[in-house]
């Protein structure tokens, strides 16, 4: 492995929003009603423009010629850095909704960390991303409330979609040796430092949504090493198809 | 080709001259609004005899970021400067603060509401009053906050009934 730990750090970032945004873009044509058909489509859109950045900036850091088609069409499902939450499937809409929660109420106060990195480009990226996600935190935690505190069928699936996902929160606050690199230089915040903000942003949610918040026990891991589960290579096998079969087709 | 010359005077009046060319270019989705009203394009100068342009993404997935770079270098070509080069910043963050008076004078005839007030004060005191293009009313409701595009929310007007799409402003 030559990787260097910008490069795999930034891969992280990128894969979390791709394929989060690649989820949620599965939704288009199918939401409940048209105005929330629109909303997935803009959540959808703002994490694959932020992929793309990040996408582009790995290509740069490790200047073999990869550009962000190659860094997100032509890898495996080994080569794939998200954490294992965003590669969950869609389930009914409240899994969708409180899963992009789970994620949103993280990425805000870890994007507002990392516009202060010393690497100038993720800073950027990352200010910018900032403003999008504050609208995924609201418009999530807007849902959250409306279908916990909704019928008894929302509020029953609402807290089964809340415990399903919850052991998948664990790994967004993991550290591994790239990763506490970056963080000694300045580069990568900690995400110990945002937990406190996510877990507010979560409580207050669930308070509102008369939901219970799971207890903290076993944490699925892996994915940010590699290790997927089987969700991600169907998801990949939609996403590559083209580029796969029509290698380097352009339109 | 244009020659560019290297007295400063030569040179701030091709920027000037390359600037309303550039000023021509209109965002593909809204195009009452230029990228200049809006504030994508950010600057313009010269770098070893060639115009860059520089230009910033409203949202990072705006989709209409390729057709604009590709318009303005066609806007810049036709001006008569060769081979302009198109730059892309993220920094700082685009914000509707950049957007000219006469763009949301523009905006708000063409039936889109013009974002309200400033961003830093919206982060602080949330949703601002919005009225209605149509027929000037307070008197408004979100519908969704988000629209037809990354940039827009949904909004309706109690008074005269009409949905119409708000800019957002971030």
């Amino acid at each position: 492995m030559t990787e260097t730990p910008l490069f795999a750090y930034t891969l992280r970032l990128a894969d979390n929003a791709l394929i989060l945004g690649h989820r949620v873009s599965e939704w288009v044509g199918h939401a409940p009603v048209l105005e929330e058909d629109l909303a997935l489509g803009n959540l959808a859109l703002d994490l694959i423009g932020q992929a793309r950045s990040f996408y582009s900036y790995a290509g740069e850091i490790e200047g073999k010629g990869r550009d962000e088609d190659a860094l997100a069409y032509l890898r495996d499902a080994p080569a794939w850095r998200n954490v294992l939450l965003v590669e969950q499937p869609n389930g009914d809409f409240a899994q969708t909704i409180i899963r992009h929660l789970l994620y949103a109420a993280f990425a805000h106060p870890y994007f507002e960390e990392l516009a202060r990195s010393k690497d100038a480009t993720l800073a950027a990226i990352a200010a910018k991303a900032v403003k999008e996600i504050a609208y995924h935190v609201r418009h999530t935690g807007e849902w959250t409330i409306r279908l916990g505190d909704g019928t008894d069928e929302s509020h029953r699936r609402a807290q089964n979609a809340l415990d399903e996902l919850w052991p998948f929160t664990g790994e967004l606050f993991e550290t591994d040796q790239i990763e506490r690199a970056l963080i000694e230089k300045g580069i990568a915040p900690d995400p110990a430092s945002v937990r406190t903000r996510w877990s507010n942003t979560l409580d207050h949610v669930f308070e509102e949504a008369t939901l219970t918040r799971p207890r903290d026990g076993y944490m699925q891991s892996g994915g940010r090493g590699g290790r997927h589960s089987e969700h991600l290579g169907y998801i990949l096998a939609e996403l590559q198809f083209l580029q796969r079969t029509y290698p380097g087709a352009k339109w | 080709m244009v020659t560019v010359a290297a007295t400063p005077i030569v040179a701030d009046e091709q920027i000037a001259r390359a600037w309303k060319a550039a000023e021509t270019v209109v965002d593909p989705e809204i195009p009452v609004l230029t990228i200049a009203d809006l504030g994508v394009l950010r600057g313009i100068r010269i770098v070893d005899g060639f115009i860059e342009a520089t230009i910033t993404p409203t949202y990072s997935g705006c989709p209409a970021m390729n057709l604009i770079a590709l318009n303005l270098e066609l806007a810049l070509e036709e001006a008569g400067f060769h081979m302009p080069r198109i730059k892309t910043v993220l920094s700082p963050a685009w914000t509707t603060d950049w957007m000219t008076e006469a763009g949301k004078a523009k905006l708000r005839e063409y039936g889109i509401a013009p974002p309200a007030g400033k961003a830093s004060r919206r982060a602080l005191f949330g949703e601002d009053e919005v009225s209605c293009p149509r027929c000037g009313s307070g008197d408004t409701e979100r519908i969704s906050e988000f629209g037809s595009t990354s940039c827009k929310a949904l909004w309706r007007c109690r008074t005269c009934a009409e949905p119409f799409d708000y800019f957002k402003c971030i």
